[in-house]
């Protein structure tokens, strides 16, 4: 195998005062012509670092403190930045997680893409225009004379990555570089987006350097598999090797981690009904000048489903499927236009705003962002015990709950004390858990709650859900746009797609029979179906 | 602390803070210093700085001492500056808070309100209400206040829609707590340090307009302020030149200073600046 682009002993240095000295230690890696390697890794592992390093775009203060990375017999740690520009995007191209901000809003899709021909090349203006149609015909964007001239905010977000992938390929790089360009994508949209780049790739002969957080992508996409961790490469090989007989621990619990894709035997569910909801509408209505060019979008649409007490309600769907929406229509961040939301024979619908506010605590809800859900000038224990102070117990008593409550999540009594920018992403996912569970709430609304987790994490929270359920009856709604982790912790699952119900039953029949086209074609859309550690809440099922 | 520290990395705003210090230390030992009424008869009219010993500025056209009224006059200016910058912020935040807040029809009266103030020139305003009110030192300083709420106004409704919606206050919102709870304890403090670092630029303007006020002889008349010797020196400007020119540089002083230190205070308190 002779290699096109190689990493020798690779080290790149952090700015002083990071968590830790080096982004990259010691990192050595190939990647043949015609091959993908995936590099794959939890955040701060240094997968991106790496991308950043080959590049010669690494971030103010991170430098190159040894090693070689060397591309076609060239060491381009050694290249001036003249040299490097000539190379990047002719040579080496990347493409980036986020199309929308990879690409100017300001300028029409072909512009952009001719902008590289422009830039490294000497062809005619009518020539440049002959090859980005047929580099967006390449990419099957469907209508390219259309599409060329939209601006990047008419195109979806899988279409603006076709374009970006357009871009990257327009002057057939011999390395294509592919920082999680799937990531922030649906489910469908990433299983053609990946389609996509294994055709080009095949077909054209390139290296891609493929980096993703994801076994299921890996599964699908890769050739040979490097796993990161801190900074090292801890384990490399084919993809048959590494996901079917990792060697290193860590490559074996981060794919132990990745929840499977088949439901748990069912568990009994209570007769009683806690949460009822029925008929439920929600219409947002944007712009337009007096009337005129007003847009409608029906969030959600004639909306009815039950949680029997003790149980997990899943719903999923892809972006724009209505489903976030429906769950802040269930705490009454939003307020449907019509339909019922019965909670313990009460409709919270109907209630005025004090009458609401005394019944908020009965329904909670936990956030997707670990980040922006806690406020950064509370301390912990104060953010738990705000709700019980605010429905009348006295502070002291208040914060001892909450120190409680800390316990209870899994995190130590006396962080209560700490400000949420001091924990994990993970432990600050705990504190929302713990400040939700503060109010005793009959029922939990759980929104994306591990989607900004990393695979290992994520289990440990699913885990602990699992385990409050059990111990404390809860009844949860769960919003998740992840079928794997669906298929883990919910007794029902609700599929959603443009505002509507579009299937429900149990998790076992929705996954295992699926009757309508769209959830068939949800569940084909998982990348690495086969990949997946054993189920990740045995207790579910023993429970009965 | 770390905001301290990230304060004391930059010498504009130590400078800045020095410069105040020194200025405040001016308006406490005015009354040590010159034990006399600034605005008595000390000696013969328009002398020269540095001629007399015992008037180290000079004198103006009424012969009173230059260097007392500088020294009283730093009293005036800050006071003007500090209490008319906290009704102008005061007023700002509760408009634009409910404003931010509530959306709607709310905003759009509110709003419109505003922008009715800030299409009239502030100073313009100013002379109107005290033309109206009258020109005592508590007139002066409610108009200034009164007309320089429209910024931070705007500034802490920008700050509260981008707040407004963030999970953290949505969480505090399913908890139950009262509107009055999130907006002053869940989103202000959040939006404050923007809306703190402004105050600077409101009290340099506040200190600004009172000393335009005084050159137009409209400002309370019975009190030493740099505008009022200002005003003042107008008379003689062409020769007497200093007579003018030494308030002047106070002024210049102060709001420089007022100014360096709100900058220093924005870059301490966003971090996200850090390094730039």
């Amino acid at each position: 195998m002779s290699a096109l682009l190689t990493l020798d002993r690779l080290n790149v240095a952090l700015p002083e005062g990071a968590d830790r000295a080096h982004a990259l230690s010691d990192v050595s890696l190939e990647i043949a012509a015609n091959e993908i390697l995936c590099v794959v890794g939890e955040s701060g592992s240094g997968k991106s670092m790496t991308a950043n390093a080959i590049m010669g775009l690494l971030p103010g203060g991170v430098t190159l403190a040894g090693g070689r990375i060397l591309f076609e017999g060239r060491d381009l740690a050694a290249m001036s930045e003249p040299e490097m520009r000539a190379l990047r995007g002719a040579g080496i191209a990347m493409i980036f997680q986020e199309p929308m901000t990879a690409l100017n809003p300001l300028r029409t899709i072909g512009d952009q893409i001719g902008e590289m021909f422009v830039i490294h090349t000497a062809l005619p203006r009518k020539e440049i225009g002959r090859r980005v149609l047929a580099l967006l015909e390449e990419v099957r964007i469907p209508q390219p004379a259309q599409a060329a001239k939209a601006y990047p905010h008419e195109l979806s977000g899988g279409q603006r990555q076709r374009a970006m992938i357009a871009m990257a390929l327009a002057l057939d790089p011999k390395v294509l570089i592919a920082d999680e360009p799937t990531t922030a994508l649906d489910v469908t949209t990433q299983a053609q987006i990946l389609t996509l780049i294994r055709d080009l790739q095949k077909r054209k002969g390139t290296a891609v350097l493929f980096i993703t957080h994801d076994f299921g992508v890996v599964a699908e996409i890769a050739d040979r598999v490097a796993v990161m961790q801190h900074g090292v490469v801890v384990e490399h090989g084919t993809a048959a090797q590494v996901l079917d007989d990792p060697r290193h621990p860590y490559t074996r619990q981060l794919i132990a981690a990745v929840p499977p894709l088949s439901a748990p035997p069912p568990r009994p569910l209570s007769p009683e009904v806690v949460l009822s909801i029925a008929h439920v509408t929600k219409t947002f209505r944007t712009g337009g000048f007096l009337g005129r060019g007003a847009r409608v979008t029906h969030a959600v649409k004639d909306v009815s489903l039950t949680l029997p007490r003790g149980s997990t309600l899943g719903i999923v769907g892809e972006s724009g499927s209505g489903k976030s929406t429906l769950a802040r229509c269930i705490v009454r961040l939003v307020s449907p236009e019509s339909g019922a939301i019965t909670l313990q024979g009460r409709d919270l619908l109907q209630l005025d705003a004090n009458a609401m506010r005394a019944e908020r605590r009965k329904v909670q809800m936990v956030f997707q962002d670990p980040f922006a859900s806690l406020n950064p000038r509370r301390k912990a224990g104060e953010l738990v015990a705000q709700g019980l102070v605010e429905h009348g117990t006295p502070r002291a008593e208040a914060l001892a709950r909450a120190r409680e409550l800390f316990g209870l999540v899994g995190l130590d009594p006396l962080a209560v004390d700490r400000f949420p920018h001091e924990f994990s992403g993970g432990q600050r996912q705990r504190i929302g858990l713990a400040r939700a569970l503060a109010l005793k709430p009959e029922v939990l609304v759980a929104d994306e709650p591990v989607s900004a987790l990393d695979v290992s994490v994520q289990a440990q929270v699913l885990r602990l859900l699992a385990d409050l359920q059990q111990r404390l009856g809860l009844s949860i709604v769960f919003i998740t746009h992840d079928l794997r982790v669906a298929a883990q912790i919910c007794d029902r699952i609700a599929v959603m797609k443009d505002g509507e119900v579009v299937e429900q039953g149990l998790a076992g029949a929705v996954f295992g029979a699926p009757q309508q086209p769209y959830t068939k074609a949800l569940l084909a859309a998982i990348p690495g179906p086969k990949i997946g550690g054993p189920v990740l809440i045995p207790t579910a099922a023993e429970a009965i | 602390m770390e905001v301290v520290r990230r304060y004391a990395r930059s010498p504009a705003a130590v400078f800045g803070i020095v410069l105040l210090v020194a200025v405040v230390a001016m308006a406490a030992s005015a009354g040590w210093l010159f034990p006399r009424d600034p605005l008595s008869l000390a000696g013969r009219p328009l002398i020269w700085p540095f001629q007399n010993p015992r008037f180290p500025l000079g004198t103006d056209n009424s012969g009173r001492d230059i260097a007392a009224q500088i020294f009283y006059g730093a009293r005036i200016s800050l006071l003007i500056g500090l209490v008319a910058t906290a009704i102008a912020i005061a007023i700002g935040i509760v408009i634009g808070a409910l404003a931010g807040f509530y959306g709607g029809t709310v905003d759009t009266v509110l709003m419109r309100v505003t922008e009715a103030f800030q299409t009239l020139p502030n100073f313009l305003l100013l002379l109107v209400l005290v033309a109206v009110f009258g020109s005592t030192l508590t007139t002066v300083t409610i108009a200034i206040g009164v007309v320089s709420w429209p910024a931070p106004a705007r500034l802490t409704r920008a700050e509260f829609l981008s707040l407004r919606n963030r999970e953290f206050v949505q969480a505090a919102q399913t908890l139950g707590l009262k509107d009055a709870k999130l907006i002053f304890g869940e989103i202000l403090p959040n939006a404050l340090p923007s809306v703190i670092v402004y105050a600077s630029v409101v009290m340099a303007v506040a200190i600004l307009l009172e000393s335009a006020l005084a050159f137009l002889k409209l400002s309370d008349p019975n009190v030493a302020s740099w505008g009022n010797l200002i005003g003042l020196g107008r008379d003689v400007l062409r020769v007497q030149w200093y007579v003018s020119a030494i308030p002047g540089i106070a002024i210049l002083v102060t709001v420089l200073a007022v100014s360096l230190v709100g900058q220093g205070l924005n870059d301490a308190l966003n971090p996200r600046l850090k390094g730039r």
